[in-house]
């Protein structure tokens, strides 16, 4: 073993790791370890690599379905979508890298999540997003908004996929911290699904894709730390994307993957070849031996301690059968990348690296991934909040003018000036763009096409995380439901605070308790995730934002439903119980500066009984616009279901004691339909024999919105207001 | 009409491409990988796709223009053969002097994706005979160096010549304005070279050839071309 650097205290510190696991390291194999292996450690121990904090708490998740082929632990998960073909998905974080260097750390961010998917088999055909900025007024926000819309927008629109759906809020509470999560959708035959799991004896282990450079050492690590004041000076860790190199992985890695040559296969993501390796020999029950000195690199005089840390971007790792070496090689040199054998499987269970003739690491494979630290950590529950009633809640002087401001306001205003950024039509399968519930993708020449929507409701999560957590799911189930879709799985990105503190710990145990709850009662289990914990600034934590990534089928695309009214008289139908929940409502926030109470309940029973019975309205064609009710409640629906169609509508009905309540209200398990006059009598009749609360509300037409006793709201104010405010914005002047 | 489509490290829109010339001549058309030094024989129809060649990296199309299968494509070209290049394929004809003038960065810096109305400016080419002269069509733009620029003297003779193939408007027909997306020169969307047997265009009629999908303005131009 090669023993050039004493193991200080200190430098274990610098590794991220506490002296308690280092004992258990020194227990582990019995001697102090080399730097190197310091380093492989705190890869494969960091948070991010080894979920100590949130396994206990992950594995209660639900994950199994009949349809799905693969769930979390795999580079993504795989579910069945009939006829052969299988969906590929999940959802990353690349929050700390972004605000550090926001274009490149969203690009890489966009550029690891496609690799996962095409890891395994499938060819990406759209990505989605979800981003978390601080306030508007914060001296940074615009900055980072600006590099981060065209760093996914640099990476998505050079590699070729198409950005569908998205999801952009402020908080001040991201002030220090903000969430970059990207998500990617691949497609692949349902029989030809690529693992990492390594098998046979002496195979060749195989070096793909771009050099390995000084880049990103210690991603990982600084992942799983939380922010001080210094976080500019970490830039050097962040790494720099090449879309280029990535699609010409991928066309490389699917042609040899159709050729048979391929028997696992990893991508280097999180801690680069250290994770990646020692996978592939872990899940196969394999030892795997490096031979550092092939490994492609950009840089000279590389120590092993930096190859096996670089995160260096757009390279995979693979075991290949070994009578179709030469035929891989052939194709990865015409696509004019790196391939090189740097090691092989042995039947030791031992990580073995060595560089320059020396033994640099020589550990237990399995224990490395199976003997992290696992803890249970201290959680207390958030207390819970009184719930506010609708009548303490001051009305404004007009309930049009309160609409108008809060389409205009940062987090429900157009996000255009974003998606505009993104290419959203590349392939050509763009039934449903961004703007809507959710993108809609249909599959080659259809009929069969994908729903996808990203979606999280933090403040919910914020005051009640069990509520929150069910909400989330609730709603991206509800996205996908509304486009005609049936939800078949999820994507999680849990992002939170500090779990030391067992305030944000009691967060993370709530919020998962809240998904799992919702997941089961929906039939739409998690199928892969990230965890991305310590996003805090001097201990402040984020709000929690449990990011949702939903994926569902739709038999044929042309029965998709949009949120824009068709035509004129159209009646308007509302689907779901509306009490006028304001507790934590856009309303009471922006409209009242109040950010309180208790975030409506989520009755789940409801939310499947309705969704189901709008689905199949879709399916049957009987119903031409649906939207989903959430932020902003009514109201707010209706002004995007207006200026999405540019057909304006009356609402005719009483609105009670508190009108503001009714109409601003984010009561859960709602939908807004339009229907013809005669289909809406039939849909109010069927829905009354289903159980599922049902009212005709008004009438299409016009270009004007008008509320009960409200003066007119023409369209085109309600699209001034609510285009006006984020290009204004970015330009300096808002 | 027999077509290819030209494959360079870093297309990206050549699926698009092949789809819609399979619409309208009812045949796969051949891919063309970039380091071959000859066309299939008998090839109509070269058509360079959108992308990112290279990477984009150095100037746009500027290492694509310079790509071995490029001196088949001028020869081609100059044979009277047709070309037609979109998007990064017009940035490449530009930079493989098969086209005169420059894709800068569109004016306010960013990258655009967004449907864009173009008035076709003459319905007497191999391009656009499935066109009306001044129809406005809605196609997609998708790039973010498509600010077409030229010295005056060039500008000067593109316009007297009638090589000006679209111009950027909006849904009216009116040019100028906010309805150009990206600063170009006289709202220049696309032009021909002087025997008008080659086309660079920034946008994408590629991907308007269903209804299902944004719609089918775009099916025309590769209507005229099967006529061919």
């Amino acid at each position: 073993m090669s023993q050039s650097i004493e193991i200080t205290p200190q430098l274990v510190a610098e590794h991220g790791l506490k002296p308690d696991e280092y004992e258990r390291i020194l227990k582990l194999i019995g001697r102090a370890p080399s730097i190197t292996e310091l380093g492989i450690f705190s890869a494969m121990w960091n948070e991010h690599c080894s979920y100590k904090s949130s396994r206990l708490h992950l594995r209660k998740l639900p994950t199994k379905a009949p349809w799905v082929i693969q769930g979390p632990g795999e580079n993504a998960g795989v579910i069945d979508i009939g006829d052969g073909q299988a969906c590929v998905f999940k959802m990353e974080s690349h929050n700390h890298p972004s605000f550090i260097e926001p274009y490149q750390g969203a690009a890489t961010g966009v550029g690891g999540i496609l690799r996962d998917v095409f890891t395994m088999g499938a060819r990406p055909i759209a990505c989605l997003n979800l981003l978390r900025f601080g306030a508007p007024e914060h001296a940074k926000t615009r900055h980072l908004v600006s590099g981060v819309v065209a760093g996914i927008g640099g990476y998505g629109n050079s590699f070729g996929v198409p950005t569908v759906g998205g999801s952009v809020n402020f908080h001040t509470r991201y002030d220090g911290n903000i969430l970059v999560n990207a998500m990617a959708v691949g497609l692949a035959k349902s029989d030809e699904i690529f693992y990492a799991k390594a098998t046979g004896i002496g195979r060749p282990i195989v070096y793909l894709g771009s050099k390995t450079g000084r880049d990103g050492i210690h991603g990982a690590t600084m992942a799983s730390a939380s922010f001080e004041a210094d976080a500019e000076e970490k830039r050097p860790t962040v790494q720099v994307g090449d879309p280029f190199s990535e699609k010409l992985l991928l066309e490389a890695c699917l042609e040899i993957m159709a050729k048979g040559c391929v028997i696992a296969i990893q991508d280097m993501g999180a801690a680069g070849l250290t994770s990646s390796a020692v996978e592939m020999g872990a899940k196969g029950g394999l030892g795997i031996e490096l031979d550092l000195d092939h490994v492609p690199c950009r840089e000279e005089g590389m120590s092993a301690y930096e190859m096996m840390l670089s995160e260096s971007q757009e390279r995979m790792l693979m075991v290949l059968d070994p009578a179709k070496e030469k035929e891989a090689e052939a194709i990865f040199v015409k696509w004019g990348l790196d391939f090189a054998v740097i090691g092989k499987t042995t039947d030791t269970k031992r990580f073995v690296i060595k560089h320059k003739g020396k033994i640099e690491a020589d550990l237990p494979i399995m224990e490395l991934g199976d003997e992290a630290p696992l803890y249970d950590r201290p959680h207390v529950p958030t207390p819970k909040k009184p719930v506010i009633e609708a009548a303490s809640v001051k009305p404004p002087k007009s309930n049009a003018d309160a609409l108008v401001h809060l389409i205009g306001t940062p987090d429900l205003c157009s996000k255009r000036w974003v998606w505009e950024q993104y290419d959203h039509l590349i392939l050509g399968n763009s039934v449903q763009q961004p703007g809507g519930d959710a993108g809609v993708v249909r599959i080659g020449d259809g009929p069969k096409g994908l729903a996808m929507t990203t979606d999280v409701s933090q403040r919910y999560c914020e005051a009640d995380p069990v509520e929150g957590g069910k909400q989330a799911v609730a709603e991206a189930w509800r996205n996908l439901t509304a486009t005609g879709a049936l939800p078949l799985a999820l994507t999680d990105n849990l992002n939170f605070g500090n779990p030391e503190k067992p305030e944000y710990m009691g967060q993370i145990v709530g919020c998962l308790e809240g998904i799992g709850d919702a997941a089961r009662s929906l039939d739409f289990p998690i199928v892969s995730g990230n965890v991305s914990l310590y996003n805090e600034t001097q201990g402040r934590g984020i709000l929690p934002t449990p990011s949702i990534g939903g994926v569902g089928v739709i038999a044929d695309v042309t029965q998709s439903a949009s949120v824009a009214f068709k035509k004129a008289g159209q009646q308007i139908i509302l689907i779901g119980e509306t009490k006028g929940w304001l507790g934590q409502s856009v309303y009471l926030r922006d409209v009242c500066g109040r950010e309180e109470g208790a975030p409506p309940p989520v009755d789940l029973v409801a939310e499947r009984r309705n969704g189901d019975f709008v689905r199949a309205l879709i399916t049957a064609r009987r119903v031409d616009a649906v939207h989903d009710l959430s932020d902003g409640g009514l109201a707010v629906a209706l002004a995007e279901m207006a200026m999405a169609g540019k057909v304006g509508a009356k609402i005719t009905i009483d609105l009670g004691a508190q009108p503001h309540a009714i109409l601003f209200g984010e009561d859960q398990a709602r939908y807004l339909l339009s229907a013809s006059a005669d289909e809406a009598g039939k849909i109010v009749a069927d829905a009354k024999a289903s159980g599922v609360p049902v009212a005709i509300i008004g009438t299409t037409g016009g270009d004007a919105l008008e509320l009960p006793g409200e003066k007119p709201v023409a369209i085109t104010a309600l699209e001034t207001a609510h285009e006006g405010w984020l290009p204004a914005y970015m330009a300096g002047q808002a | 009409m027999k077509a290819v489509v030209v494959l360079f490290p870093g297309s990206n829109r050549e699926g698009d491409a092949v789809r819609a010339l399979e619409m309208a001549t009812g045949k796969k058309p051949q891919i063309v990988w970039h380091a071959e030094t000859e066309l299939p024989a008998g090839t109509d129809l070269v058509l360079l796709p959108g992308g990112f060649s290279y990477g984009d990296y150095l100037r746009c199309g500027a290492i694509a223009g310079r790509a071995a299968i490029m001196d088949a494509v001028r020869a081609h070209a100059a044979r009277g053969g047709l070309v037609l290049g979109i998007c990064n394929g017009f940035q490449i004809l530009c930079e493989g002097g098969l086209l005169p003038g420059v894709l800068m960065r569109n004016k306010d810096l960013r990258f655009i994706c967004k449907m864009q109305h173009l008035r076709v400016e003459c319905a007497d080419t191999v391009f656009t005979r499935a066109y009306t002269k001044n129809q406005i069509i809605k196609v997609a733009i998708a790039h973010g160096e498509g600010n077409y620029e030229a010295d005056d003297e060039t500008i000067k003779r593109l316009e007297g010549d009638g090589r000006v193939a679209f111009r950027y408007c909006d849904d009216k027909g009116v040019v100028g304005g906010l309805a150009n997306p990206n600063g170009s020169t006289n709202d220049i969307a696309g032009i021909y070279s002087d025997k008008r047997n080659v086309l660079g265009m920034m946008p994408h009629p590629e991907n308007l050839i269903d209804p299902l999908v944004g719609g089918i303005d775009g099916a025309g131009l590769f209507k005229s071309l099967v006529a061919a």
